[in-house]
């Protein structure tokens, strides 16, 4: 019997090709007699249909294979009422993905309030978003059964932080992480907004996977230290988004400098600039660079993020400089998709 | 459960997990800082690291991109030094291009942790040191499910930075300890303080003692505070032993003192 494919669910359809199918399969394939593999046509000969069967099974293989992992493939639904998603990411953990989300939701509102954004924590094992946008409390339903979600600075935001008891961990495998993921996604009454920031989890997994082929992400903004250990790991982040085909906004390199506040002497603790050049190595911009100040982690602490607590300090301004190289950057993708239209 | 003790595992002493639930504390380097002091002391040290998405083992002890052996008893680890005191394993060892991108789902991720477990014949080791990604997640079930099939896990240290929002996820780490019945051998606060260079002002960028309070609050040993040292990150960068180079700095004493803690609270048990 022909085994086709290994997938059981495949297997279960290929038992149905009886052998009186093939015969008619094989009949329709004789007769044309290009269709197959880039060979000359066939030789009329006794071993004609062990030649012809080995042939046939090499190209349709591939060609059903393909068919049916596409048919497998979760099919991507836009978020109603969400104009654009765009991720925070990095392939590596503590590099500031929460902290730069906060910011950059908080200042793309601070450069144009006519905007609305929302917030998505995706990081279902570690959520800092409760913490950073000084949130907590159970998200309330409505009477369609759908979550709403918390709103603080005129963010609404939604996090597992919510769902769960402050400390108590969330250990789960994949599978019931991307159930959660497609509830966290699909079943929360947004409202029309004009970007939804996702901040993702480290790492290249389950939950990047799961956002990347459910959703139609307009873009991805990727967190990086200098550091030559974080770039590697940001480096695989975008390398992922590329085989998802998720467009790369850029780079955003956090933690870039530190000045001693009594005698501004300036230490790069983690590195000079290494992400300005992986930026260039990977041909994407390179969207700002945030300096390491004890105001950022002081505000993040109190819930209070700089953006707003700060609103004239020179690392909200490096973050607003960063939220308006987002929107250009996502201007300059609408050009060319339109352009290749 | 039964314990089968021929095996990989057979010839290990301690087995030691290096949790965090947060990104990006250090857990890395921290393991190779500890599997190197250990090995100062006189221990043959083992690393086993199952961060499949994130591995910086092997760049931070520069090994640079050798191939993995097979011996009758199994994958045999790269030894990161002639006399073979620190064994090594990672996902980075077994891709073409180290640089890759390991995009792989729950399911994938516990198979190969499961082969990292049974298949590598790590030999005689005094301490196997096993650096985990963040989170609480298919990895640190794996690993732990794999490793209790051999022997008993001696316990996890906990690596946490200051700031709030790290101590709020290292929380969770120590309550999954406690529900997974792994032993907390205590907490350890990395990035504790910044001494500028230049005037030697202390500054806490990531704040101070919110690892101790965590060890308070949970209960657990505070095993010692390692400052943020720029000369630590280059090491680990460029793949340099800190310990040799820079035997008198604040750094090295700290993770000297937490070294000699975790032995003797891995000896008494």
């Amino acid at each position: 019997m022909l085994r086709l494919l290994e997938r059981p669910s495949a297997s279960s359809k290929m038992a149905q090709l009886t052998s009186g199918r093939l015969r008619r399969l094989l009949q329709i394939y004789a007769n044309k007699s290009s269709s197959l593999c880039g060979g000359p046509g066939f030789e009329h000969n006794s071993a004609l249909g062990v030649h012809f069967v080995r042939r046939w099974r090499s190209v349709d293989l591939k060609e059903r294979q393909k068919q049916m992992m596409a048919r497998g493939l979760p099919k991507q639904k836009p978020i109603s009422g969400v104009k654009q998603v765009l991720v925070v990411a990095s392939g590596k953990g503590g590099v500031g993905k929460s902290t730069t989300a906060v910011n950059l939701a908080l200042a793309l509102m601070a450069n144009d309030p006519a905007k609305t954004v929302g917030l998505l924590d995706a990081d279902i094992y570690g959520p800092s978003i409760p913490k950073l946008m000084h949130l907590k409390g159970n998200p309330q339903l409505t009477s369609n059964n759908r979550m709403l979600p918390l709103s603080n600075y005129g963010v609404p935001c939604m996090s597992m932080g919510f769902l769960v008891e402050d400390g108590a961990p969330v250990v789960w495998r994949g599978l019931m992480v991307m159930s959660a993921m497609e509830r966290l996604l699909r079943q929360v009454e947004w409202g029309p907004l004009d970007y939804l920031l996702v901040d993702m989890p480290p790492g290249t997994g389950d939950v990047q996977l799961s956002i990347s082929q459910n959703v139609p992400v307009a873009g991805a903004v990727v967190v990086s230290t200098p550091q030559d250990i974080a770039l590697l790991d940001a480096r695989r982040g975008v390398q992922m988004f590329k085989k998802v085909h998720v467009p790369v906004l850029g780079l955003v390199q956090n933690m870039s400098v530190f000045t001693c506040p009594k005698c501004q002497h300036q230490t790069h603790i983690f590195g000079a600039d290494g992400a300005r050049q992986l930026a260039d190595t990977l041909g994407v911009p390179l969207l700002g660079d945030i300096p390491l100040h004890l105001n950022i982690r002081e505000t993040s602490d109190r819930g209070q993020p700089v953006v707003v607590s700060s609103p004239s300090s020179p690392e909200a301004a490096a973050y607003r400089k960063v939220a308006a190289a987002v929107v250009q950057r996502l201007e300059e993708l609408e050009q060319t998709q339109g352009a290749v239209l | 459960m039964e314990q089968n003790n021929d095996g990989s595992l057979a010839q290990v002493q301690h087995i030691v997990l290096v949790l965090s639930g947060k990104g990006g504390v250090g857990k890395s380097t921290i393991t190779c800082e500890l599997a190197l002091a250990l090995r100062h002391a006189g221990k043959k040290v083992g690393i086993l690291d199952v961060d499949l998405c994130g591995p910086s083992i092997p760049r931070m002890l520069s090994v640079g991109r050798p191939d993995v052996h097979q011996c009758d008893t199994g994958w045999v680890p790269v030894y990161a030094d002639a006399e073979k005191n620190l064994a090594l394993m990672s996902i980075g060892f077994l891709l073409d291009d180290p640089d890759e991108a390991v995009v792989w789902r729950g399911p994938k991720k516990t198979a190969m942790i499961g082969q990292f477990v049974s298949d590598v014949a790590w030999g005689e080791l005094d301490v196997l040191l096993v650096d985990t990604p963040p989170g609480t997640s298919d990895e640190h079930l794996a690993i732990l499910e794999n490793i209790k099939k051999h022997k008993q896990v001696d316990g996890a240290v906990l690596v946490t930075t200051p700031q709030a929002v790290s101590t709020g996820d290292v929380r969770r780490e120590v309550t999954f300890c406690k529900k997974t019945g792994v032993r907390v051998l205590g907490i350890i606060e990395n990035m504790s303080g910044f001494v500028c260079p230049h005037c030697s002002e202390c500054s806490n960028i990531f704040s101070k003692g919110g690892g101790e309070e965590l060890a308070k609050l949970t209960g657990s040993v505070f095993l010692g505070a390692v400052p943020l040292d720029p000369k630590l990150s280059t090491c680990i960068e460029e793949g340099i032993d800190f310990l040799k180079s820079f035997p008198d700095s604040a750094t090295f004493s700290a993770i000297s003192s937490i070294t000699q803690t975790l032995l003797s609270s891995l000896q008494a048990a």
